[in-house]
């Protein structure tokens, strides 16, 4: 190897080009070691970043069911539509694809996209039915994502709507039951890890990092057939007296529990595009009115209960007026001398008067408060309101009006639980919309004997000598009274409009429901509370008993030869 | 010298193993998350079925409907209370 001894040897380049190599090699060396272990987070988290993202799961919110296990409300999965603008690919023309899937209008949505270019998240539609969201999604269009969601149902529409109120496009409660129990059918959005390709398509699915929690179902106590019941013969009612509005309220007697609550006018929950405002208050509960008449058993309870008075004790109430402390109360006519119970039957608000004169004003005061007016009646509806009931410094001419029914004011549904105690032998239950399942604790406000005593003259006004024949039933004892209120309006009473109210019970002998009926100014003729509400609670009570299987007690015997007894019905 | 070759070789056998039995948990977690996966689509497609076949039982048996059909393609009428037979136990 001695023959090339005159070749030039590069023995310096040689040495410089291996320490450049030697240079790369520690440099990529290195730079390797910086990525997998110095700065080893830091580069994962931006790798993650740029394809792995954390979404939300949205929750099922809790179903609502009636006493039954109907459905009121329910919630079904829908998608909705969204894109990040900034991802969406013009050549592939989205707007027109998804206006024809979606059933929009192009140009209308690509102003919208052009408008809102340089955002990351636009609603494309919201709450489409599964099958469309499939079509989208098959379009595969890049930017353009599906969101799951659910929408709020309400199958009974206007039957129910007051009530349950209703849920935001986004689920949470806005009115009525959906918003007083919103945190219990409310569940807990979940999050879940997905992986996204270059294109920010979604490829998987990498992990639940907490699964949705749903929302709890809602038994409330409503009987969804005597809703029904009650909304027909309400909305026909308001329809064909011409009145503004109008209230029904039906309580099961021994639990508080409310069976069927209508309001009119009403709204379908389902599409509320029309809505306008007021006309989803639920006035059984949130709206005021002064009783009337409906208020005189229990002035009459404080009279029995007082032991002062007997229901055959008589009043004078010649000449058919009363003058207190200078200012007049009247009669329709004058009725001369006349027993408690015929006070209730003709409705003589001076007999009234003259009784509560009689008494001490706690005695009287105290009945009206123990009845629950003036207070919630722990129902928890939102925007419930108390009424108003004085009981301070009264002057002996408040104190005659509101013994029957004037300078106090109540919801229906108030009035109808004091009505409950009346039926159900002297106990205000609280009042619940959830079923009830156990023993009911309730606040014992008069005697059995003295609610039955009343019930008696109640019955005498649904008799045929009485004001409300009108709320007879077929075969059932019926006791109630009727109530023709003049409006109070700005200045003073209007002598032209009135509430017309009913507020019954049923079977008399054994009460088991108890039911409220108020119309607001009826406009077409008649505004009695005996032409005017005591029809409705007829057809309603009529169907409730039937559908409640509760016994006949008001029949006609007809013997059979053989060993049963075969009763027939009679015509009321 | 023996016994230490024993312990490095038991020891790279067993790291072997676990590896081993590190793959085939994870390829066992995939499957399980792809299964997951597939149930939780389920879960989602009879939620979507369940909620349809609800609305749709509401539907069909909305009061409003089932009056409308008794009454006029059904001629029924509610009872009249004389048209009414009781029969109860003598007691």
């Amino acid at each position: 190897m001695k023959t090339n001894t005159n070749k030039p040897q590069f023995q310096l380049r040689r040495m410089v080009v291996l320490a450049v190599f030697m240079l790369l090699v520690v440099g990529l060396l290195y730079r390797a070691l910086d990525m997998q272990v110095i700065n080893q987070t830091f580069f994962k988290q931006q790798g993650d970043a740029r394809h792995l993202r954390i979404v939300p799961l949205t929750a099922h919110r809790g179903d609502i069911y009636d006493r039954n296990g109907e459905p009121l409300a329910i919630s079904t999965p829908v998608d909705s539509v969204w894109a990040n603008p900034k991802e969406l690919q013009v050549g592939a023309d989205p707007a027109k694809k998804l206006a024809q899937i979606l059933d929009l209008n192009q140009v209308q949505l690509q102003n919208k996209l052009n408008k809102l270019s340089d955002k990351e998240f636009v609603y494309i539609q919201r709450q489409v039915s599964p099958d469309t969201g499939e079509q989208v999604k098959s379009l595969g269009l890049a930017g353009v994502y599906l969101q799951r969601e659910y929408k709020r149902f309400y199958p009974t529409g206007e039957v129910t709507s007051h009530v349950l109120g209703f849920a935001d496009i986004d689920d949470r409660g806005q009115e009525g039951l959906e918003l007083a129990y919103d945190d219990w059918l409310r569940g807990e959005p979940g999050a879940k890890k997905i992986m996204r390709d270059r294109l920010g398509q979604v490829i998987d699915d990498v992990e639940r990092i907490r699964p949705a929690e749903p929302g709890r179902p809602v038994h409330l106590s409503i009987d969804r057939r005597i809703q029904y019941l009650a909304y027909r013969a309400l909305k026909s009612s308001v329809k064909e007296h011409k009145a503004i509005a109008g209230s029904a309220v039906v309580l099961n007697v021994h639990t508080g529990e409310v069976l069927a609550m209508v309001n009119q006018p009403s709204f379908n929950a389902n599409n509320r595009s029309q809505l306008r405002p007021g006309v989803y208050r639920n006035r059984a509960v949130t709206d005021v009115f002064e009783p009337g008449s409906t208020m005189k058993p229990f002035t009459i309870a404080a009279a029995l209960e007082s032991g002062k008075w007997h229901p055959m004790d008589n009043v004078h109430t010649s000449p058919g007026y009363y003058s207190v402390q200078g200012s007049a109360i009247k009669d329709m006519r004058d009725y001369g001398k006349i027993n408690l119970s015929e006070i209730i039957l003709k409705s003589s608000n001076v007999g009234i008067s003259k009784v509560a004169l009689s008494l001490e004003q706690e005695t009287q005061l105290d009945m009206y408060i123990r009845l629950g007016f003036g207070v919630d009646t722990g129902s928890g509806f939102p925007g419930e309101r108390n009424g108003n009931l004085r009981s301070q410094r009264l002057s002996d001419f408040e104190r005659a009006t509101m013994a029957f029914g004037y300078s106090l004011s109540v919801t229906p549904l108030q009035l109808a639980r004091a009505y409950a105690a009346i039926a159900n032998g002297g106990t205000v239950y609280p009042v619940s919309f959830l079923r009830q399942d156990g023993d009911i604790q309730g606040d014992t406000v008069m005697s059995a004997d003295t609610a039955r005593k009343i019930r008696r003259m109640m019955e005498r006004v649904v008799s045929a000598e009485g004001t409300a024949q009108k709320a007879a039933i077929a075969n059932y004892s019926v006791a109630g009274k009727t109530g023709t209120v003049h409006k109070f309006i700005s200045g003073g009473y209007a002598d032209d409009r009135y509430l017309s109210v009913f507020a019954g019970m049923a079977p008399a002998s054994d009460p088991q429901l108890v039911m409220v009926v108020m119309l607001d100014e009826p406009r077409n003729g008649e505004y009695f509370g005996g032409q005017v509400a005591a029809p409705v609670f007829s057809k309603v009570m009529s169907g409730a008993l039937r559908l409640l299987d509760i016994q006949p007690d008001n029949l006609q015997y007809v013997r059979r030869p053989g060993n049963a007894t075969v009763t027939k019905g009679k015509s009321a | 010298m023996k016994l230490q070759l024993t312990l490095l070789s038991g020891l790279v056998l067993a790291v072997v193993l676990s590896a081993v039995a590190v793959v085939y948990s994870k390829h066992q977690s995939r499957k399980s998350f792809v299964e997951l996966q597939a149930l939780y689509q389920q879960i989602d497609e009879l939620d979507i079925e369940w909620g349809r076949l609800q609305l749709e039982q509401s539907t069909w048996s909305s009061h409003g409907r089932i009056e409308e059909i008794a009454r006029k393609k059904l001629n029924m009428t509610l009872p009249k209370a004389n048209d009414i037979l009781y029969i109860t136990d003598e007691d």
